[in-house]
């Protein structure tokens, strides 16, 4: 079975369309949602009505760090994102507010350990950037395969029995193996957002059967996201880093 | 985890162990069959338990994670991998021939055959580098023949895959592999350059040369780390009749330095196949090694190393040092054409600084042979003729000696010669002029038209504007507006 992974959707409806387009076209079956479906972006609505959708349909999501800010207010970020998540409280609706604060902050399936960012302390937001904080993260958990996001840059870690560690960023299209007697660790790219200088839209694509991940990179309408960002009034570099994937 | 023994008549996962073949320190080899596949088969089972080298289970990981995706002639086929939770192994194709190991009692080879044996595991090496692997344990007991000549390279367990996480690289501070074939930047921890297998290459050519081991055979690090500033005696101070070309080869190999090694291997194939062109450097003569002094000095005054290639360039690298191929039509009526077709030369080789150009003419011999003569109606050897000739097209490149190569091929069919040669010489890209004569293109057939659409690389074709093109749209060569090239990338 082939399950699609989307993480850091932030609102961006054209990304996130695109990206549904593609795991439907390659044969996707399930779809987990790693997180922070709002901030940024300017199609809050849409993205929690379409994620609300899938869950409905048998998709498994779990609760990022914008989604948790949205009813809790005690959470702190840097000044634009703030006022993105203030400009999103205002749109969203009662119905996709409670949906977002009852999302689960982890998810297990199988030996597959779904979170949006580092495992040992979900509710931290802690970035999974170095092998130290793969470590961290890997030694909280006796998953063979953890899935996260967080960082909007991919990456995959793996660990021994004997608590070695390997780092290594994925190359597009290419199938990497996450079996053996190590455990792994993937951190998916973002929907939304990419920060790893590559400005189509990440997601991963987990055959089960063959127990290989491979990240898939996918063009979609920029102008048209930015567009949306620029008419809503939030912060400009929003939409700019778009086009180049910062 | 595997059963601790495995015996005679097990089954895995369908395959019927039949023959221990091979009891290696890492890893077990068993001759298997199993019903509906009838090709002879090996299963690779690696060795695990209390007190073993955690090596052996993290090189088992990388080449269950490297063979089933390598393809071709110069890799064993992949067949199946079980569960490493479960029973761990590989099954592969088994070939029927030996590795190169039972030839040390043979040493020295004639030099031909160890160019000839070079040729072969080079143009195997440029194959695997091109599947984005570095193989980085070439050595004897690694090599095999099929029988239609191909290298075949077994063991993947110490390979860097370029796109493919390196298990390797960081689970162990020592550099492994064969401590006698190892290149210098494996010994600092490098582990993403291909040019070392090319070291390694070059320590096989030099051993089976000379029957001496440029290196020795010492597998303390600080033995081998001389290799960083000691340079190996010199062939021709072993054998007094020792080749300059083979000479030059093998020292260019065992650089030091990875950026005085060839840009690709199928570069150092390329020499190996045509020696009696090689640019021969002071390298050829040498025969004694460097001074005490100039050896104390590097030693202690290393020259600054460059930072190791990341490897996402390896590919990029090997792109940018290609062969290319031009096919010259020298008779009278190409001469505009052949212009336009060193033009076009011309501004590939000023893109590339690293690629290579093979000048290439077919001699037309008659189907009747015993009609032909090498001799044409004055008495010259039309072979010579022919090769003064491209030298003479190729002239106003005023490319270095190195970097260029001239080729008379004789045969009845000039597109088949050209398409074997390229095939051959692993050649990147076929630069060659259309026929601009519609009359004689109908009578000869389209020479481009067919490499074009049966080339296994890219193949540009150059024609020069001609102004009554409307006048035969139907042809394949059919000209439209400009000099046009029409590139056809490989599939």
């Amino acid at each position: 079975m082939l399950i699609a992974l989307l993480a850091d959707i932030h609102a961006n409806r054209q990304a996130f369309t695109a990206c549904l387009d593609d795991a439907k076209a390659r044969g996707a079956e399930r779809h987990v949602l790693l997180g922070d479906f709002v901030g940024y972006g300017a199609d809050p609505v849409w993205c929690v009505d379409k994620a609300m959708e899938l869950v409905a349909g048998g998709a498994i999501a779990v609760m990022g760090n914008h989604d948790a800010a949205v009813n809790d207010p005690t959470i702190r970020m840097n000044e634009e994102a703030q006022a993105a998540i203030d400009w999103t409280r205002g749109k969203l609706g009662q119905v996709e507010r409670r949906w977002l604060a009852e999302l689960p902050m982890e998810h297990s399936d199988e030996g597959r350990l779904y979170v949006h960012a580092d495992a040992s302390q979900p509710a931290k937001w802690i970035y999974v950037l170095t092998v130290e904080e793969a470590a961290r993260s890997l030694r909280s958990t006796q998953a063979p395969m953890t899935f996260c996001g967080h960082t909007h840059k991919p990456a995959i870690f793996s660990t021994t029995p004997a608590a070695k560690m390997t780092a290594f960023s994925p190359v597009t299209e290419v199938a990497v193996p996450l079996h053996g007697l190590r455990r792994w660790l993937a951190v998916l790219g973002s929907v939304g957002q990419p920060r790893d200088g590559n400005p189509r839209a990440c997601y991963g694509l987990f055959d089960t059967e063959k127990k290989e991940i491979i990240y898939i990179r996918v063009p979609y309408d920029i102008e048209a996201a930015a567009a949306t960002i620029r008419a809503a009034r939030l912060p400009d570099f929003f939409a700019e880093r778009l086009f180049i994937g910062r | 985890m595997a059963k601790p023994t495995l015996q005679r008549g097990d089954v895995l996962d369908g395959f019927v162990l039949e023959e221990l073949i091979h009891k290696g320190g890492m890893a077990r080899l068993w001759s298997v069959t199993k019903p509906g596949i009838d090709v002879p088969m090996l299963m690779k089972v690696p060795v695990l338990g209390e007190g073993q080298d955690p090596a052996a289970i993290v090189s088992f990981e990388m080449e269950q994670m490297i063979m089933p995706r390598l393809f071709g002639p110069h890799v064993p086929r992949f067949i199946a991998a079980g569960d490493f939770a479960l029973h761990p192994f590989i099954v592969m194709e088994r070939l029927p021939g030996r590795s190169l190991l039972p030839r040390l009692s043979e040493l020295p080879l004639p030099y031909d055959e160890v160019a000839d044996l070079g040729w072969k595991i080079a143009t195997a090496l440029d194959d695997l580098h091109r599947q984005h692997v570095i193989h980085l344990d070439i050595k004897p007991s690694n090599i095999l023949f099929r029988e239609t000549g191909e290298a075949v390279l077994l063991d993947f367990g110490l390979s860097h895959h370029q796109q493919l996480p390196d298990l390797m690289q960081e689970e162990f501070r020592l550099p492994y592999g064969t401590a006698p074939y190892m290149a210098p930047e494996q010994l600092l921890g490098v582990r993403t350059d291909p040019r070392s297998d090319q070291f390694a290459l070059g320590v096989l050519l030099y051993f089976f040369s000379t029957g001496v081991r440029p290196f020795g055979e010492s597998e303390r690090l600080s033995t081998m780390k001389k290799r960083l500033w000691r340079d190996p005696k010199p062939p021709r101070a072993l054998r007094k009749d020792y080749p300059l070309w083979l000479q030059e080869i093998v020292l260019r190999c065992l650089e030091v330095e990875p950026a005085w090694r060839y840009p690709t291997a199928a570069q150092l194939a390329f020499e190996l196949s045509h020696y009696d062109q090689i640019r021969l450097t002071a390298r050829s003569e040498r025969t004694a090694t460097d001074s005490f002094l100039t050896r104390v000095k590097r030693r202690f005054n290393p020259p600054e190393r460059k930072a190791p290639i990341a490897p996402q360039t390896v590919y990029k690298r090997l792109a940018a040092a290609p062969i290319v191929a031009v096919a010259v039509d020298l008779s009278e009526a190409s001469k505009e054409t052949n212009e336009a077709v060193r033009e076009a030369a011309g501004r590939a080789l000023a893109q590339l600084p690293s690629a290579r150009l093979a000048c290439l003419n077919v001699l037309k011999t008659s189907y009747i042979a015993t009609r032909d003569t090498t001799l044409d109606e004055a008495g010259h050897n039309k072979h010579v003729n022919r090769l003064v000739q491209l030298q003479d097209w190729a002239q106003p490149l005023k490319l270095k000696e190195g970097q260029i190569t001239f080729h008379v091929l004789e045969a009845t069919d000039p597109a088949s010669a050209i398409l074997h040669y390229a095939e051959q010489n692993k050649v990147d890209q076929i630069l060659l002029g259309a026929r601009r004569n519609s009359f004689r293109r109908s009578l000869l057939g389209s020479v481009s038209a067919k490499v074009a659409s049966e080339a296994g690389c890219t193949v540009t074709v150059i024609r020069v504007r001609r102004e009554d093109a409307q006048a035969e749209p139907e042809s394949a060569d059919a000209p439209s507006s400009g000099e046009v090239s029409e590139t056809v990338a490989a599939p």
